[in-house]
């Protein structure tokens, strides 16, 4: 889980570093699209860099995933009966959430692949002009993709919060004073990556972007 | 106080089981949880009825026999405290109580409220021991040990086996248990010798045992009436991944 939860947390801060370029202008957002696609080149064909990362990040995740239904099927398989009574678990919200919080992320993946990779699902959908794609996703009067896009990010937020703190404990985190560096440093890298990836959307929405 | 009680009954380790309400009246504040279960008791044999049965020794905390689920939560409301020291005044008059067994596959209910944690000694077996010369007591200053060392293998060693960490774990995995077991030894000069192959051998029969995998939810160490810190289950993850890297030990000798 920690191993290939950090691959994907790196792949989310370089994406959304890429995505802040927009508030440096169309050219320069487009410009940085076709520059991931010619990386490498002529050492890898064109759209090679891309392809290999997209082959490392769907490793990562199904290896993610199944790491999770692995420890889903085993904590199921270790309360075969019930409380009749269980107060409401005291630990974070965070933490209670990862497993739903996760299937909402993998599906959010989905859609996300759909309308600004392939532009199936975008009112533009035109790859050579990502900058057109973005604001066309986001534009005022499709607020539910800006609404279903700032729940994905505020899921993946709490999924970090605990992920986060959870990889560092399972790779060896041992002092009491780690642990509170771990869980300080855990919700900061959250909600700064929750705040990089809604400050796109909502510049569309109010006009900053467009 | 008067109180009403929903008890887990269940004959047997083959019965279904089901919640039972009982009635408690003229409770005393003073007493403990216990105390307050064998009044009911003492009714119930008088009216025929079979008592209810729960573990409990020493009834000072410091056993880890008593493990009663009470209202949702492992060893009830009040923190650091065994279902044997807590008090009714933790309670008011009117209240309803609900008390289960801890649940978990691998502490098969034996009657009512017993479980039979023998899981637990099936994990201290695969590891938790140093070799140690047996004879007189050597010179306690042969061996120094960091003060800082000692205090944190003592704060996992106050681990009394209660199974609460299980109990309220909700992927039911022992990892707090085993990891106390193991950070105990494997922070003095004592236990190093078995040092990696304690933590593989010892994990292994956690897993064995059915108990679920951690996942840091943290539910664990909050209702230890031991105070376990969650770091304990760090060393052990740390001694984990060290001890992978060392093929060449055998699990558990």
């Amino acid at each position: 889980m920690a191993v290939t939860g950090i691959l994907l947390v790196l792949f989310l801060i370089a994406h959304m570093l890429g995505n802040l370029k927009i508030f440096s202008g169309a050219t320069s957002f487009d410009h940085y699209a076709h520059w991931l696609r010619e990386l490498g080149v002529p050492l890898l064909p064109a759209s090679g860099f891309l392809w290999v990362q997209r082959v490392g990040l769907v490793t990562a995740a199904v290896l993610h995933i199944w790491a999770a239904t692995v420890l889903a099927l085993r904590a199921r398989a270790a309360r075969p009966v019930r409380y009749a009574h269980r107060k409401k678990v005291r630990g974070s919200y965070a933490a209670r959430t990862m497993r739903w919080g996760g299937v909402i992320i993998l599906l959010f993946v989905v859609y996300h692949i759909l309308d600004l990779t392939t532009g199936t699902l975008n009112p533009v959908g035109d790859s050579s002009r990502p900058y057109a794609n973005v604001v066309a996703d986001f534009a005022p009067e499709r607020w539910y993709v800006t609404l279903f896009y700032t729940l994905a990010v505020v899921t993946l937020g709490f999924h970090l919060r605990h992920g986060v703190f959870s990889a560092l404990r399972s790779l060896g985190q041992q002092t009491p004073r780690g642990e509170q560096r771990a869980r300080v440093v855990a919700l900061v890298f959250a909600v700064a990556l929750c705040a990089g990836y809604l400050l796109v959307p909502f510049a569309v929405l109010t006009g900053l972007v467009s | 106080m008067n109180l009403t009680l929903r008890i887990w009954r269940q004959s047997g380790p083959q019965d279904k089981g089901r919640m039972v309400t009982y009635q408690v009246e003229d409770v005393s504040p003073d007493m403990s949880f216990l105390e307050m279960l064998d009044v009911l008791n003492e009714r119930l044999i008088l009216a025929g009825e079979e008592p209810i049965a729960f573990d409990h020794d020493c009834r000072e905390g410091i056993c880890g026999m008593c493990g009663l689920m009470i209202n949702g939560e492992a060893h009830g409301p009040q923190r650091g405290t065994t279902a044997c020291q807590l008090h009714m005044r933790q309670f008011s008059d009117g209240d309803t109580i609900s008390i289960e067994p801890w649940r978990a596959r691998a502490f098969p209910v034996v009657k009512d409220l017993v479980v039979n944690r023998n899981a637990f000694d099936k994990i201290i077996a695969a590891g938790g021991y140093v070799t140690a010369p047996t004879g007189s007591a050597p010179e306690a200053h042969s061996v120094p040990v960091a003060k800082a060392d000692a205090d944190a293998a003592f704060e996992s060693a106050a681990c009394i086996g209660c199974g609460a960490c299980v109990a309220a774990c909700p992927n039911g995995s022992g990892m707090l248990f085993t990891a106390a077991k193991v950070t105990q030894l494997s922070l003095l000069p004592q236990g190093q010798p078995e040092r990696y192959t304690r933590v593989l051998g010892m994990v292994e029969a956690h897993d064995e045992a059915g108990f679920g995998g951690c996942t840091n939810a943290g539910e664990c160490t909050v209702v230890c009436p031991k105070g376990i810190p969650l770091t304990t289950i760090g060393r052990l993850n740390r001694d984990y991944l060290a001890a992978t890297t060392r093929r060449a030990d055998t699990p558990g000798t």
